[in-house]
């Protein structure tokens, strides 16, 4: 045993819960479950911070290197010789990072979900599902393999279906979780190709064999190419598809802003601040590959990053259901990281990408659940999800309005907040880089500022709305948890993370560039200056404006129609096409031989049935008949 | 042997009983003389037996162990036969074999 053999608890005590909640939920106060359920992640949390403190400044570094720790690595599955399917527990910079977020923001929705489903009919499966979800979370950051992260991968992706599907009484809640489980799951099944392909050629499945840039069995498939591309691209093309689809990358972002249709904690802990995370997770994971040996796919994944984050951003503008602004401002967050890991180089001061990805990954994790924590808030108070309906809220819920200011202001950049520092470090490394894709980022941070400011104007500012009744500040419960998260959305950035995370686990040295950090707050404030104009005030501009746009507006406001593609290809083009004509060949040709074969077998047996009389002396009759006619033969033929 | 009776015309007298237990067989309907019929295609063999061991093995005695076999087993189904036709009679009221006719499609 070693130091860090308490680890194994923390992937296990949430499946317990799981099962324990599950199965006895319904014996107990509901309010027991969300209790214990809350403890145990609360313990949860207690053991990653544990964790981290003694990694990051404890026995994790050796001679300036911070080591791959494994406490745990079980065959689970053994095929031959080495190659193997292993469950275990791998610790590193990014993994006891990625811990510390899961657990966080698990255990800080925990707390608010017992304020926020109070009194809802599924108590207990909700915490039962929660647990479930941070079990597999918690499995696929620690998983020592590629292969048990596709398992736990596969896990959070039952959960999250299971979670955007709470409310099963509502067809557009069950129409969102199918959908987001069915383009998920389209996005795995390419990641399950490309491991078949990358272990087939390598022969293991193992992170610390294959991302090692010395010895990376990698290395062999150089050479071997399959339609003009080497199969190393396309395994890693595969492999970053499922985490496209995970991190709802474009074309696959359409199913995050429908999951919006789950409970508003789910939203932060699922679809903010861990799950959709886990394709950069992904991706940083497998980084020494993309990096030495797809460099291509690297910069396609910098692209796709780049596009996404300004797409969603431009759409963000125009939405009203204000989860969805938030939805649509987590795929324009996550575009970042991915831009950060596409643009980022190895060894030394080139893995500032990587790095920054990850940083951002972190506070962007703290302000986000933030951001969906506080709106749950104000959503709870007015009983709407539109921002038309809400107005004038500072007055009546102060905490909830101080907390969302501050995350809104991290996330537009405002200096000395967390989210300013990360995103310099994205705007750094994407300015050394490519400069392009840094033109986009720049871009986009003013956007970000400029849409987060009008959610914020639209509803903490203006006037007061016909409230049903008057909208009064949240439970406890359920501001502890928001002034948690406002804390670390204001101090996560001063965690010394160059000197934690970097490509090749050694200690980086950076300091601010305020030649591109001075800019960036510029076009930030440019952002919240507009939004002040447009929104503070009710005033006619906003709807003069969306009129003068026109057919843009609409196009924008209709998500640029992707939804509509995805159906004008699935249902006139895949069904009528395909589906239909298959259909009806199934229908007709195959079951009409099969029924064929049986109305020919009825008809017949029907008429020969008569045969079976029950007259003893009929069967006597044909039997003698029978034996005579053998004897005539046989005398016959004998002759 | 030239004063003794030919084989053939024990067969022939076997021959007549046998079909005439067959006729029997096949048209009567009532049971107990269907039954009847059927001794009389045992019996029919019986001569068989007698006459061919009598003819072809006159050292020999199976032919005849035979026969007596066959007058035993005739008994002991005779008794079975008749407590099977007391059953059907007390189910069906009747003893024609054509109303028996329960086991069909």
């Amino acid at each position: 045993m070693n130091t860090f053999s308490y680890t194994f608890l923390i992937p296990i005590l949430p499946l317990l819960m799981f099962l324990f909640i599950g199965l006895t939920g319904h014996k107990f106060k509901p309010i027991v479950s969300g209790v214990i359920g809350t403890v145990s992640l609360g313990i949860v949390t207690l053991l990653s911070y544990a964790t981290a403190i003694q990694y990051f400044w404890g026995v994790g570094k050796i001679d300036e290197v911070f080591q791959t720790i494994i406490p745990y690595n079980y065959t689970w599955l053994q095929f031959w010789g080495n190659f193997k399917i292993s469950m275990g527990i791998l610790l590193d910079p990014i993994s006891v990072m990625m811990l510390v977020v899961v657990s966080t923001v698990s255990f800080m929705v925990h707390i608010y979900s017992i304020g926020y489903m109070k009194g809802d009919g599924g108590f207990s499966r909700f915490f039962s599902f929660l647990s479930l979800f941070s079990f597999s979370m918690l499995g696929l950051v620690l998983a020592t393999n590629i292969f048990q992260m596709y398992i736990f991968w596969e896990l959070v992706g039952v959960s999250s279906f299971l979670l955007i599907g709470y409310y099963y009484e509502k067809p557009s809640a069950v129409a969102a979780s199918k959908k987001a489980f069915i383009v998920t799951r389209f996005a795995d099944f390419g990641f399950l190709i490309g491991i078949l392909i990358l272990s087939f050629y390598t022969g293991t499945f193992d992170f610390g064999v294959l991302t090692n840039p010395e010895t990376t069995p990698v290395a062999s498939m150089t050479g071997i190419t399959f339609m003009g591309v080497s199969v190393v691209s396309w395994a890693m093309i595969l492999i970053f598809a499922g985490g496209a689809g995970k991190s709802a990358m474009f074309p696959l972002h359409i199913w995050l802003p429908d999951a919006m249709e789950g409970p508003t904690p789910v939203s932060a802990l699922i679809h903010a601040a861990t799950m959709v995370v886990a394709g950069v997770y992904l991706v940083a994971r497998m980084f020494v590959v993309y990096h030495f040996y797809a460099p291509g796919v690297q910069e396609l994944i910098g692209y796709v990053g780049g596009f996404t984050s300004l797409f969603a951003a431009i759409i963000a503008i125009t939405q009203f259901d204000i989860k969805r602004v938030l939805a649509f401002s987590t795929l324009s967050q996550i575009g970042y990281m991915m831009l950060a890991l596409g643009v980022s180089g190895y060894g030394a001061e080139h893995g500032v990408g990587y790095m920054a990805s990850m940083f951002h990954l972190f506070t962007h994790a703290m302000f986000k659940a933030l951001l969906f924590l506080g709106a749950g808030s104000v959503i709870h108070a007015v009983h709407s999800n539109y921002m038309y309906d809400m107005g004038g809220l500072r007055k009546y819920m102060p905490i909830t309005h101080i907390t969302f200011l501050i995350a809104t202001l991290t996330i537009a950049g405002v200096p000395f907040l967390s989210g300013f520092f990360s995103k310099d470090e994205i705007l750094v490394a994407a300015f050394e880089h490519n400069k392009l894709l840094f033109a986009i980022e720049f871009l986009v941070a003013g956007i970000t500022a400029f849409y987060m400011f009008r959610l914020y104007f639209n509803v903490f500012w203006g006037e007061d709305k016909h409230y049903h009744h008057t909208p009064h500040e949240s439970p406890l419960v359920m501001t502890i948890p928001l002034m948690i998260l406002a804390f670390g959305a204001i101090f996560a950035g001063y965690l010394p993370f160059a000197h934690m995370i970097s490509p090749d686990k050694t200690p980086m040295h950076l300091h601010l560039h305020w030649n591109i950090a001075i800019p960036s707050v510029l076009i930030g404030l440019a952002g919240i200056a507009l939004a002040w104009v447009l929104y503070k005030k009710k005033n006619p501009i906003p709807d003069k404006l969306a009129s003068a746009f026109g057919t843009f507006y609409t196009t924008v406001y209709h998500k640029f129609y992707i939804d509509e593609i995805y159906l004008f290809v699935t249902h006139k083009i895949l069904f009528n096409m395909v589906s239909r004509p298959v259909a009806w060949f199934d229908r007709h040709i195959v079951d009409g031989t099969m029924n064929g074969v049986a109305f020919i077998v009825t008809t017949s047996s029907n008429k020969i049935k008569g045969l079976q009389s029950g007259q003893l002396q009929q069967y006597a009759a044909v039997f003698i008949a029978g034996a005579l006619g053998l004897v005539l033969l046989g005398i016959y033929f004998l002759q | 042997m030239s004063h003794t009776i030919p084989l053939h015309y024990f067969l022939i007298v076997s021959t007549l009983m046998f079909f005439t237990g067959v006729a029997g067989f096949i048209i009567r309907r009532n049971l107990i003389t269907i039954l009847m019929s059927v001794e009389l295609m045992l019996n029919s063999v019986n001569i068989n037996f007698v006459a061919f061991n009598r003819y072809l093995y006159p050292d020999q005695m199976q032919g005849h162990f035979f026969t007596l076999f066959i007058v035993a087993i005739a008994a002991a189904e005779a008794a079975v036969a008749i407590a099977l036709i007391i059953n059907i009679y007390r189910k069906f009221n009747s003893i024609e074999v054509d109303h028996v006719d329960e086991m069909k499609y």
